[in-house]
């Protein structure tokens, strides 16, 4: 089964088999999670992230993007302490922008994804804190030096990995 | 039914995804925090087999790794180890002892032989949070084991944190760092009293000592009690850094235990409000307060 990427305007679009897309998002998210027993630095790669992103990007469908971003997202929260909803907005918010921008500008290129993803981890974690404060009374900061590098790292992570995702993209 | 234009439809469907959301939101604030939600009760349910099974094969690797892999040069290095073997015999004689010293450390504390009642259960790491602002981790044993909400968890180095959350047959734990955590300590010798809490980052803070008190770098943290969740005198971590602030001082401390390598733990199978007797201390022991787990002694 195809899952589904069509857009109004004439631009190039990938689809994907549907268990590949749940294939991977659900590799994303336990590797996320098993990663860190091992590797304690991982912690700063926010792969379930990533994966919204390139079928974000890919696809170029905000409305399949954004239930990507949901779903990934919720399942992301419930593997972890923070109530549920949290990574759910955030990576709805990232799921439905990477789809509209990936109709709009490019994203296949190297360069454009590393800036891209840099720029959606920022606007993640900005959204992440900012639903705390407002909806949970909880103080974060917005920026700290750690966040830039954890930004930069995923942004390089993205760059090895979206080719490799390419991979799975149904001949058109 | 309301008609949403074509083009309009992606727009409509996040407003109403967001807006489910925040209300998700809402519902768990109004909501007992300590329960367990149903999505969070399947992602676990789901996801524990694969990490049991990741965590069963990395261990085999390993295994594979160390026992055959290394093996490659053995013909190499037999000359080398045969030269080592009477190395290897006193080295053995040490470990012999350094084992009956992890013994010794694994009843923490005298903690074991004051409370021959209280089992412990031995509980593997299977994986962290998938939140990373979070420090929790999984282990594999759950309620059919007889972890339940809020039993302590620790290593022979010192506490860990607590249970967290309870499923079938895995648990989450909140670590000491975490943002959220805290429990009651003391200062070993002087006794001065402050709670303990996580920052985020791998070291905890000690709050509420008055900037009249003599603290010093170097000096061991150990559990007061005072929590209702973990026994008196167990290690928690050594002071590293002490500054003068308004109105308390500020207190840095690192924890005892290897935190950020956590492969085994134990899980004290028990209830605060079961402890009855008083446990001999590592200050009674050892006024220094230094190796507090080593220097205990049991009260006969």
């Amino acid at each position: 089964m195809a899952a589904y990427a069509r857009t109004e305007t004439h631009i190039e679009v990938h689809k994907f088999h549907l268990w590949a897309v749940v294939g991977v998002a659900v590799a994303a998210l336990l590797i996320q999670s098993f990663l860190p027993v091992y590797f304690p630095r991982a912690r700063m790669l926010d792969l379930p992230l990533l994966i919204t992103l390139y079928f974000g990007f890919s696809q170029r469908n905000p409305s399949s993007g954004l239930l990507l971003g949901m779903m990934i997202g919720l399942m992301q929260d419930s593997l972890g302490r923070s109530a549920i909803g949290l990574y759910g907005i955030a990576k709805t918010l990232v799921g439905y922008l990477a789809s509209s921008f990936g109709s709009r500008i490019d994203v296949e290129h190297p360069l454009s994804r590393i800036g891209l993803t840099a720029a959606f981890y920022f606007f993640h974690q900005g959204v992440y804190n900012l639903i705390q404060r407002v909806l949970l009374g909880q103080h974060e900061n917005f920026f700290s030096p750690s966040l830039g590098i954890a930004a930069g790292v995923n942004a390089l992570v993205a760059v090895v990995l979206f080719p490799l995702l390419d991979r799975l993209r149904l001949p058109s | 039914m309301l008609a949403v234009p074509g083009r309009h439809r992606s727009v409509a469907l996040l407003t109403f995804v967001l807006v489910a959301q925040v209300l998700l939101l809402a519902g768990q604030i109004r909501q007992d925090e300590h329960q367990v939600r149903l999505i969070r009760l399947w992602a676990v349910g789901i996801v524990t087999p694969f990490e049991r099974a990741g965590t069963w094969t990395i261990s085999k690797i390993r295994g594979t790794w160390s026992g055959y892999f290394d093996l490659v040069h053995t013909k190499q290095e037999n000359g080398a180890l045969q030269a080592e073997v009477n190395r290897l015999r006193v080295q053995n004689t040490q470990l012999l002892s350094q084992a009956a010293e992890g013994q010794r450390l694994a009843t923490l504390l005298g903690f074991r032989d004051s409370h021959p009642d209280v089992p412990m259960a031995v509980a593997r790491v299977i994986a962290s949070s998938a939140d990373g602002s979070s420090h929790t981790f999984y282990i594999n044993r759950g309620e059919k084991d007889g972890i339940r909400r809020n039993m302590p968890v620790i290593t022979p180095d010192g506490v860990v944190g607590k249970i967290f959350e309870v499923f079938g047959g895995a648990s989450e734990v909140l670590l000491i760092t975490d943002k959220d955590s805290g429990l009651g300590a003391l200062l070993a010798g002087t006794r001065i009293q402050g709670p303990i809490g996580g920052s985020g980052d791998p070291f905890v803070q000690m709050k509420y000592v008055s900037n009249d008190e003599t603290v010093t770098v170097g000096q061991e943290v150990l559990t007061s009690g005072e929590d209702r969740i973990f026994p008196k005198d167990l290690p928690v971590g050594t002071v590293t850094e002490v500054k003068s602030g308004s109105p308390f001082k500020q207190i840095r401390v690192q924890p005892a235990a290897h935190l950020d390598r956590l492969e085994e733990v134990m899980v004290l199978l028990m209830k605060q409000e079961s402890i009855t007797k008083p446990v001999s201390t590592a200050s009674d022991a050892a006024p220094g307060g230094t190796s507090a787990a080593a220097t205990v002694k049991r009260e006969e």
